[in-house]
C-alpha cells in the first residue's frame, strides 16, 4: 500500500473528530466526492468506535490509523493492540426485525460491510489490523 | 450538532442540524429522555439539517423509541436526504419507523 496520511492517538472517543478528519482530507485529496466521503466517514467512525469501545477493557491504549492506496482504490488501516477481534467475522444482523443489538456493535459492522468494497482483518504481531477498502469514483 | 425542540399540539418536533454521530449521540439521548421524563410521548425528528448518521445515532433514536413503546409513544421521522436516508435504508431503520415526506405532513396526520 502507498501510504498517504498517518495519524496516531489514544483511542479514545474525543480524538474521533480528528481521526475522521485526517482520513476525509486524504480521501479528498484523492479526488472522492461527497457521496463517497460520506462512506469512508461512516466506515472508519465505525471501526474506530468499536475500537474505543472493545479493544482496552483494562488500561487505556492507541489507535493508529493509515489512509493509502492499492492501485486505484483507496485502503484505511485501523490498527490497534487490544484483544483480538476480527469484526469481518461478526455475525450481520437481521435488519428487518428492529432489534439490532444482539450482539455488540453488530449494527456499525452491519454499515461498515455495506457501504464499503471490501473489508479485511489481520492480526499482525499482537495488533488487530482492519482495513477498509473503496474504489475511487 | 444543534438540536431545536419546538412543542407543537399534537408531537415535539426535534430538528437536528450537523452530525450524529458518537461523539453527538449522548447529547441527543439526553436532549430526548429528558422530554419523555416530562411525559411527552410522540416525536418527530426533522432531519432536514443533518448531514451525517451513525450507528451510535440510530442506536439512541432505538433507544428512545423502546423507552416510549411503554407508555404508547411513538417516534416519527421527516427530511430524510442524501447519507443519512442511505443509512437508514441499508441498516432496514425505515421499517422500522413512520417516515413523512413534510413536517407539515407529519404533523397532519400524528
Amino acid at each position: 500500500m502507498a501510504v498517504l496520511t498517518r495519524l496516531r492517538m489514544s483511542a479514545r472517543l474525543e480524538n474521533l473528530g480528528r481521526f475522521i478528519g485526517a482520513l476525509s482530507d486524504c480521501a479528498k485529496t484523492q479526488g472522492f466526492g461527497q457521496e463517497k466521503l460520506s462512506k469512508i466517514e461512516l466506515a472508519a467512525e465505525e471501526a474506530l468506535v468499536n475500537v474505543f469501545r472493545y479493544a482496552y477493557p483494562e488500561q487505556p491504549g492507541d489507535v493508529e490509523i493509515i489512509c493509502g492506496l492499492e492501485g486505484e482504490r483507496l485502503a484505511i488501516e485501523i490498527i490497534d493492540s487490544g484483544i483480538p477481534f476480527d469484526a469481518t467475522a461478526m455475525p450481520v444482523p437481521e435488519v428487518t426485525d428492529g432489534d439490532h443489538e444482539r450482539e455488540p456493535g453488530g449494527l456499525g459492522i452491519l454499515l461498515m460491510k455495506k457501504v464499503m468494497d471490501e473489508v479485511r482483518y489481520r492480526r499482525e504481531k499482537d495488533r488487530n489490523i482492519l482495513t477498509l477498502i473503496i474504489q475511487k469514483d | 450538532m444543534q438540536i431545536d425542540a419546538t412543542k407543537e399540539a399534537n408531537a415535539v418536533v426535534m430538528s437536528l442540524k450537523g452530525r450524529l454521530d458518537a461523539a453527538a449521540s449522548s447529547e441527543f439521548e439526553t436532549s430526548l429522555s429528558d422530554w419523555i421524563s416530562k411525559g411527552d410521548c410522540h416525536f418527530l425528528l426533522n432531519f432536514t439539517g443533518l448531514e451525517y448518521i451513525s450507528s451510535a445515532g440510530l442506536r439512541s433514536i432505538l433507544a428512545a423509541s423502546k423507552k416510549l413503546k411503554d407508555r404508547n409513544g411513538k417516534i416519527f421521522l421527516t427530511g430524510l436526504h442524501g447519507p443519512v436516508e442511505e443509512v437508514f435504508k441499508i441498516s432496514g431503520f425505515m421499517s422500522i419507523f413512520r417516515v413523512f415526506a413534510t413536517e407539515e405532513a407529519a404533523l397532519k396526520e400524528i
